[in-house]
């Protein structure tokens, strides 16, 4: 009973802080209301674009450039408007980054909790595995990975990140659940015989919960980044899946990004503009975390 | 001290041994094999065969794997598929291409976020010190390739102040000619790189500065009366560049590993264009060849990291 009622104190507490910060900080605050808005038209936009529009290739439109026949910013290499492929692009680059980040935060959760909890040989084992991993040539696996899997798609590659990226959030996780399980709230509830499980899950990760969210943030936006990097080399998402990885992709070709510079830089500037928005609103949420930290 | 080295060398070779095995397997899951780079339009199949036969391709995999890695350590890589050359030569031409190309943009790194770290924390909490966090968190957070992208087309294409590509232009006649076209095809990825680079060594050495700023040590030295600026340069500096030290061993090896996105974007030939060239056109001795480079010299990376570490910090060695 008692305990319940500490985590809700605590969650309410959260959003009052969260709210303060945002007032406080107006740069993290404006980004956080631009970016609702700009998702909403996202997301609602791409839902009424045809797959057609996207998928079918009209090599006749190809390169039209912006106001001319009705495409307000021209078209691609596929005689698609770009500004269509803007709407679906950004709308499965988000979707992939949402997928690769909830993937690795379980993961990584689950992983770090454990480890930090228990400690012992078992941590031991686990760090040095992931030790070994961290050294490894990632960017470069994935890649050679995309090449040789079959029937590669979009699942495929959120599966390769997630599979990839979840250790920094399990070494994060980890240390903290370190120091927190040295608190005199778990010593308590171990000499009462609450389950190991319980202790882990409900009392100690929900006072995490604010270095999570933090934390998620800018992984959100870091896996914005490495999605549409691994799309614009041409290993991300598939051809005929559009993302903004793919549109910038047409830059690579020097007269494509000097003689028709509106095929890449709308999907530049939205990338720039949502990572920018997020790192804005993760700096505020991060300083939230610590006080929180501090506060505990 | 020796004790540190050896003990860390030997630490390697279980590593280093999980590291080529896990390389090894997924080499065999890529189709091809070392001889797929002699077959020409004139080879015959059955000769190719009898070469796989004689090369052991038909063994069972562990005495594959010994097989391979003997060849690796004696610097055999087979040969490229589409470049009809020996893997060792194409990596070690492109090598000294990548080595130069990282070494300007480490050291401008260095140039530029040191003092930059330094400013910051003199100007604790002020507004100068806060345009300075905001510009690393957005530096880092920011994915680089849009930047490099910006660059080249802003800087290379629209204005035409640097060359769009290549590592020295053909004009060049004259070492001190070709050394300057050299530097000149370098100063545009070398500088972008660099300025998005800064924010790891800004945050350790800025937190490290404030750190140290209140140690009983600086109070020790300002009470016996040394002048601030040696306080700072003797005490406080020193120590904080010590978690700068411990990521040294990365830079050194990182110098030889190859920048995939921006040797792409600036086309520049080094090892990160090569990997990709490589993958494009499906040359996967190459591609091997260039993962396990990668791999081996995080691991020595690693190593010399640990071993700088215990020579700047005593207080490891005790360990």
């Amino acid at each position: 009973m008692f305990k319940q009622i500490k985590i809700k104190k605590n969650t309410g507490l959260l959003w009052e802080t969260i709210k303060r910060e945002f007032k406080h900080d107006q740069v993290a605050a404006y980004s956080f209301y631009s970016l609702v808005a700009f998702l909403l038209i996202i997301f609602i936009g791409a839902a009424f674009v045809p797959k057609n529009m996207y998928v079918d290739v009209s090599i006749m439109d190809q390169y039209i450039a912006p106001f001319v026949d009705g495409h307000l910013l021209g078209t691609d290499a596929g005689g698609h408007d770009v500004l269509i492929m803007l709407l679906v692009s950004t709308r499965n680059s988000l979707w992939i980054a949402i997928a690769v980040t909830l993937l690795t935060l379980i993961i990584g959760i689950t992983f770090g909790t454990i480890t930090g909890y228990f400690g012992g040989k078992f941590d031991l084992v686990f760090m040095r595995i992931t030790d070994f991993i961290m050294i490894l040539p990632v960017l470069m696996i994935i890649i050679v990975l995309v090449t040789i899997i079959p029937h590669y798609n979009a699942l495929t590659l959120i599966l390769l990140m997630s599979a990839f990226y979840w250790i920094g959030t399990m070494r994060l996780i980890r240390s903290r659940v370190l120091t927190e399980s040295q608190r005199d709230y778990v010593k308590a509830s171990k000499t009462s015989g609450t389950p190991n499980l319980v202790i882990m899950f409900r009392e100690i990760v929900p006072n995490l919960t604010s270095l999570i969210i933090a934390e998620s943030t800018l992984m959100f936006a870091g896996n914005i980044g490495i999605e549409t990097g691994l799309s614009f080399l041409g290993f991300g998402l598939p051809a005929g899946t559009p993302s903004l990885g793919n549109m910038i992709n047409e830059a690579t070709n020097p007269e494509t990004m000097t003689q028709r510079p509106w095929t890449w830089i709308p999907a530049a500037v939205v990338i720039l503009f949502v990572v920018l928005a997020i790192i804005f609103i993760g700096q505020a949420l991060r300083r939230v975390a610590d006080k929180q930290q501090a506060s505990l | 001290m020796w004790k540190v080295i050896i003990r860390r060398l030997l630490m390697m070779i279980p590593q280093l041994i999980i590291l080529s095995v896990l390389i090894f397997l997924l080499a065999k899951a890529m189709p091809g094999d070392p001889f797929s780079g002699l077959i020409g339009p004139k080879t015959d199949p059955k000769q190719i065969e009898a070469l796989r036969e004689a090369a052991g391709l038909n063994d069972p995999w562990w005495q594959q794997y010994t097989h391979w890695m003997s060849n690796a350590l004696h610097g055999d890589f087979g040969m490229s598929y589409t470049m009809h050359l020996p893997v060792s030569e194409l990596i070690g031409s492109r090598m000294i291409n990548t080595f130069w190309l990282s070494l300007l943009a480490v050291i401008l790194t260095y140039l530029i976020a040191i003092p930059m770290a330094i400013f910051a924390a003199k100007n604790e909490g002020s507004w100068k010190d806060q345009v300075l966090l905001v510009y690393n968190s957005i530096t880092f957070g920011i994915p680089a390739y849009v930047i490099y992208l910006f660059a080249i087309f802003v800087f290379g294409f629209v204005l035409g102040w640097f060359p769009t590509g290549g590592t020295v232009s053909p004009e060049a006649s004259g070492w001190l000619a070709e050394l300057g076209s050299r530097i000149y095809h370098m100063i545009l990825p070398a500088t972008t790189m660099a300025l998005l680079g800064t924010t790891g060594i800004f945050t350790y050495l800025r937190s490290g500065i404030l750190d140290e700023q209140n140690q009983d040590y600086v109070k020790t030295a300002r009470a016996k009366g040394v002048g601030e600026n040696a306080i700072f340069t003797r005490h406080i500096f020193r120590n904080a560049l010590l978690p700068i030290a411990a990521n040294f061993g990365f830079v050194i090896t990182g110098l030889l590993g190859g920048a995939i996105f921006a040797e792409t974007i600036f086309g520049y030939p080094g090892l990160g264009q090569l990997f990709i060239t490589a993958i494009t056109s499906r040359d996967y001795s190459v591609i091997t060849a260039l993962i396990l480079l990668n791999g081996v010299l995080a691991l020595i990376g690693g190593m010399l990291s640990d071993i700088i570490m215990a020579i700047v910090d005593p207080r490891i060695r005790i360990e």
